[in-house]
């Protein structure tokens, strides 16, 4: 777990030094909702469209700004060959599997931290239940980084892969969007926990399944 | 003495390509080991399958007495390796970059620190020590890869192509380093194309072709001899370069 924790360590700080991945995945998601809040911009007023829309429109932007971060997520790892220099370590694979997942996770969360303030002031929305949002996020960017780092380390040496990474994701992490979405609708309307739980459960199974299998097959991802 | 690595019958496929044909292989604690071969020969793939990066389709590999397959990581712990490619993170700083690597190699953090400085001076890099890699020439980033391979006092090291990028100056210093080694008894394992360089710095030469050692004699047991200059001049020179041989003694 140490050396996983070394592994986040240096992602995070080669990515908050050069900030070539964030800055990318904040533009884009904040473009996602501009131009979502700029085309229902007649129907912002009208509470009940909001709420069926904004939980989809910052799923779509968290989804499609975290596909454009995991494609780059291996490609660093694979200049000057540094990946072929930690599989030179005595490291379990699945402990870099694990180091990945936990540095891309937060790479995320900063992303989200800054996009759904962005949702809140173009769609005038008002959120109930911050803690429950906050929850129903965590649970749902897990799921989507355990099955993305996977498929980012399976792409990463193909000559498309910023084509087929979200190819073989967006299908794998439908089980997560929807419950996601559903749960992150009711939380705004009626900000009550209680009322999410059936989703949160799925939620939590989804991402404890796909971290096992990840860390299990994550070495056969990474083999010459 | 026991052979620190010892390889039996290694066969290593891609697809239908035999890259590694049943190579048996011992090498003693300490020695210095060159092994040349044109392109396609195979060194570079007998080297990955030493040191741990690929697995050998077929046969088995000790290292000190661990066997590759069933404990690559212990094996790992014993290795260095240097590579053309230098396995370093643009975005740290040389400092960073060693660091992060001691770490992998679970490396206490005093130790590690007082390692990382010892090993920059070595490599004549620790005005720069906490520059960003990514600012760095080819020559510089090659000689902070020799550190990183060194970093946990590796008791064999792998180096492919180590000269890479490497300028006369940088080369010697390298050198240096390599043959400061020799008082810890570290077994080198050298793929080149430098002849001259190697046959200075090592003991004994293999010669592969086709994913087969054709070629296997101590340095000082080959001087002038005949076989040696058929067998380097007809897979590695050009018919018209066989003369050059010569010239090595």
């Amino acid at each position: 777990m140490l050396r996983s924790l070394h592994i986040a360590a240096k992602d995070l700080r080669t990515e908050f030094r050069t900030k070539q991945m964030l800055n990318s995945m904040v533009i884009f998601s904040v473009q996602v909702i501009v131009i979502f809040s700029i085309s229902f911009g007649d129907l912002l007023g009208q509470k009940d469209i909001v709420d069926r829309l904004a939980p989809g429109v910052l799923w779509i932007a968290f989804i499609f700004a975290g596909t454009l971060g995991l494609s780059r997520s291996f490609a660093s790892e694979i200049e000057n060959g540094c990946l072929e220099g930690l599989k030179l370590c005595p490291v379990d694979r699945g402990a870099i599997y694990t180091g990945k997942t936990i540095s891309n996770s937060l790479i995320m969360f900063a992303v989200e931290i800054l996009t759904v303030p962005v949702l809140i002031v173009l769609f005038n929305y008002n959120i109930q239940n911050v803690a429950g949002l906050a929850l129903i996020i965590i649970l749902g960017t897990l799921g989507f980084i355990t099955v993305g780092t996977l498929l980012s380390a399976l792409t990463v040496n193909t000559r498309t892969r910023e084509i087929m990474l979200p190819i073989l994701l967006l299908p794998l992490v439908i089980p997560v969007i929807i419950p996601a979405i559903m749960a992150t609708g009711k939380i705004m309307v009626e900000g009550d926990i209680s009322d999410i739980s059936s989703e949160l459960r799925l939620l939590i199974v989804y991402d404890l399944i796909f971290f096992a299998v990840g860390h299990l097959i994550f070495e056969y991802t990474i083999q010459d | 003495m026991d052979p620190i690595i010892s390889a039996r019958g290694i066969q290593r496929s891609f697809g239908k390509h035999k890259a590694l044909r049943n190579i048996d292989l011992e090498i003693k604690k300490g020695e210095s080991v060159a092994i040349f071969g044109p392109n396609g020969a195979g060194k570079t793939t007998l080297l990955k399958v030493l040191s741990t990066i690929i697995m050998p389709t077929k046969g088995n590999v000790i290292v000190n007495g661990i066997d590759l397959r069933r404990d690559s990581s212990s094996v790992r712990e014993l290795i260095g390796v240097i590579s053309h490619q230098t396995y370093l993170y643009d975005g740290l700083t040389a400092r960073e970059n060693l660091r992060f690597f001691g770490k992998m190699y679970g490396m206490e953090r005093s130790l590690l620190e007082e390692r990382i400085r010892e090993l920059l001076g070595h490599v004549g890099l620790l005005g720069r020590a906490d520059d960003r890699v990514g600012a760095f020439s080819r020559g510089m980033k090659q000689r902070l890869s020799i550190a990183r391979a060194l970093v946990h006092r590796p008791e064999v090291l792998f180096m492919d192509e180590p000269y890479t990028g490497l300028d006369q100056r940088s080369a010697k210093a390298f050198e240096n380093v390599l043959r400061a080694l020799d008082k810890d008894k570290v077994t080198k394992i050298m793929v080149s194309h430098n002849i001259e360089r190697a046959m200075q710095l090592c003991d004994r030469l293999i010669v592969m072709d086709r994913g087969e050692i054709v070629y296997d004699r101590m340095a000082k047991e080959i001087e002038g001899k005949e076989d040696f200059k058929l067998a380097y001049s007809s897979l590695i020179c050009m018919d018209t370069d066989a003369e050059g041989v010569s010239n090595l003694w």
